[in-house]
């Protein structure tokens, strides 16, 4: 177990906890940059997982940090992608101001959905969100001229600078340095007061209200800037998609990101990363599954005679290519989450840690909770 | 100058009228209590001067200025803060950083500053920090600093839950019950902690009251309520004694 030793005010405004975590991450940084050599066929997954990083953020910072759930972000990464892609091919303008217009323009639209927001709380404001998300993607269909309508709309690759970046890694790496980017600025903002009146919002408006916090005027920013993110994280997965239609910025995509957020661990910007792995890389699994699982089973059975092995074999790829199981696992997965680890993956991942950090002294009562009736602890 | 007067307040819920003309008013350096039976109006009270609710009629000055439509969260800045009574604290946060909300009301960051985490942004975090470890000592809340609220006793939680109070800097402390759910021991550290709070920081104090062993301690005037309607002001003992108190009380 190793404990901080602070001698400092300053150590407790810095990025990291400690050297040791900053290795890590440095570590880990070095880690993304030899990723493209290690694995050059799953790269536009990779970048799609970062792309969801970024939107998980986003997502994050509205609903873990701020407490505001949103079922509309599917939306907001549409404006982006539209924005962007509108500012680049119809206008012109280069890439860099593109990104910047499309961010500010999702930033309105999310203080647009945040202003009547404000009078709701809880599921209203889920819902709220929802029917937004809803009449966006209707606008999508009907605002022909800037959306290409139903017909969708190409997408080049990206030029930044003159420079184009037209291969996967080119595009890898730009997903990498977008969503260094983004951490950067949101671990920023959640050091500083902002941060701490949007969690001060989450846990207790009233409280919040008479410290100072001028409710109306946080929630708004915390909608602003989540959707300015999420408007950044549509430019590049317009570009990953390469075209955009309508139906892409479905309300199943929203779930998709809240199921993130909730399965890495509402609450840590880490969670948001480790939902972002888990529901971009969840169906690749299944598709590797599907190919592969049928010929485990037939091969694992086929000690009994050929016969069986066929059967098998048939049987279980009957089984796993049966239409709707990515569906059904997400929401087994997301259901079992709720039921045993409300943390998310980040919960798992800090037992892990200090399972190793404490072995072998480490006990399970430590992650214990006791039945609890005070206001705080029925929260979660 | 007026430092803080309240004037015929009063507010409907509904039918009921739970405050009806009240009126008092607040010299600077008190200790002024408020007590009553249950639903009596005193939580009420500070409600209203905390702006949560608006008063049907009657009007509220500090320090010679009508805060009666003053918004809720302009309230801080003008140098007024309260606890609760059934604590409302950031839960999920440490107490270092529920503590650092209070200097809320003194944030001068602007959100661009923050996002890149300018220099000026890390002085001001460290002169929020400096003021915040004054009150810590003051409260002696030193081995709680980092430790999440959801983890502390409720004793401490009542205690950081003033201590944010104070971190506001105010010149007026509304204290809701603060001896609620305490133990004797922790309510005689209550007692000391509000006299210091007074003569040392020059605090004034409005506070809301049951346990009169506390209330005669630390109390330079009280204020007794029924019905939202005031029934008896003076000292502590005076109002004790008082014979409209005494039928509130025990009835007859």
């Amino acid at each position: 177990m190793r404990f901080v030793f602070k001698t400092s005010y300053v150590q407790d405004l810095g990025l990291f906890r400690d050297e040791v975590q900053r290795n890590w991450y440095v570590a880990l940084l070095g880690g993304l940059l030899v990723l493209p050599l290690l694995v050059p066929t799953y790269l536009v997954d990779v970048s799609l997982v970062l792309i969801y990083g970024l939107a998980g953020l986003s997502l994050m910072v509205l609903a873990g940090y701020t407490g505001l759930v949103s079922l509309g972000h599917a939306a907001f990464l549409g404006i982006g992608a539209y924005a962007h892609v509108y500012f680049t091919q119809n206008l012109g303008l280069p890439w860099v101001v593109a990104v910047g217009l499309a961010a500010a323009t999702t930033a309105v639209a999310g203080v647009l959905v945040g202003l009547p927001a404000l009078r709701m709380t809880g599921v209203y404001l889920t819902i709220a969100t929802l029917a937004f998300a809803l009449i966006i993607q209707e606008i999508f269909v009907q605002w022909e001229r800037v959306t290409g309508g139903l017909k969708g709309k190409a997408v080049d690759r990206p030029v930044i600078f003159g420079v184009p970046f037209s291969t996967d890694v080119a595009f890898y790496f730009l997903c990498v340095a977008v969503l260094m980017g983004g951490l950067w600025l949101t671990t920023n903002v959640l050091r500083s007061p902002t941060g701490r009146a949007w969690v001060a919002i989450r846990d207790s408006e009233i409280a919040a209200q008479s410290l100072g916090v001028n409710l109306a005027a946080y929630k708004t920013l915390a909608f602003a800037y989540s959707a300015a993110l999420m408007g950044i994280a549509g430019a590049l997965f317009a570009h990953k998609v390469g075209f955009l239609a309508p139906d892409i910025f479905s309300v199943l995509l929203s779930i998709q990101f809240l199921l993130m957020v909730v399965v890495g661990g509402l609450g840590s910007l880490h969670g948001a990363i480790f939902g972002a792995v888990f529901v971009a890389m969840l169906p690749v699994a299944i598709s590797q599954a599907r190919d592969s699982l049928p010929v485990w089973f037939g091969a694992a059975a086929g000690v009994f005679g050929k016969g069986a092995g066929d059967a098998v074999y048939l049987g279980v790829e009957r089984l796993v290519k049966q239409p709707g199981l990515e569906p059904g696992i997400f929401g087994l997965i997301l259901v079992l989450f709720i039921l045993f680890e409300p943390l998310g993956i980040y919960g798992r991942w800090l037992k892990l840690r200090i399972f190793f950090s404490t072995f072998p002294l480490y006990k399970r009562a430590t992650f214990k909770r006791q039945k609890a009736y005070m206001r705080s602890e029925r929260l979660r | 100058m007026t430092f803080f007067k309240a004037d015929g307040l009063a507010i409907n819920f509904g039918g009921i009228r739970a405050l009806d003309g009240v009126s008092f008013e607040l010299e600077p350096g008190q200790v002024f209590t408020i007590i009553g039976p249950n639903g009596a109006g005193k939580t009420t009270i500070f409600n209203l001067v905390s702006r949560l609710y608006d008063p049907s009629a009657g009007t509220i000055v500090f320090r010679d200025e009508d805060i009666t439509r003053v918004p809720a969260h302009e309230i801080a800045r003008r140098g007024i803060a309260r606890t609760f009574q059934n604590i409302e604290l950031f839960e999920h946060a440490t107490v270092l950083q529920n503590l650092l909300l209070g200097r809320h009301a003194h944030k001068r960051s602007r959100f661009v500053e923050e996002l890149l985490f300018l220099p000026r942004v890390r002085t001001l975090e460290l002169e929020h920090r400096e003021a915040v470890e004054k009150v810590i000592d003051f409260l002696d809340l030193q081995p709680h600093r980092d430790s999440l609220i959801a983890n502390l006793p409720y004793g401490v939680r009542k205690v950081v839950e003033m201590a944010r109070a104070l971190c506001t800097q105010p010149t007026l402390l509304l204290l809701d019950e603060p001896s609620s759910g305490l133990n004797v021991e922790e309510t005689d550290d209550m007692a000391f902690w509000i006299q210091d709070i007074r003569t040392l920081l020059g605090i004034t104090v409005l506070m809301v009251e049951h346990d009169m062993r506390l209330v005669s301690a630390v109390s330079d005037r009280v204020l007794a309520l029924n019905y939202g309607r005031p029934i008896a002001v003076g000292n502590a003992r005076e109002v004790q004694e008082h014979p409209e108190v005494v039928k509130a009380y025990l009835g007859g």
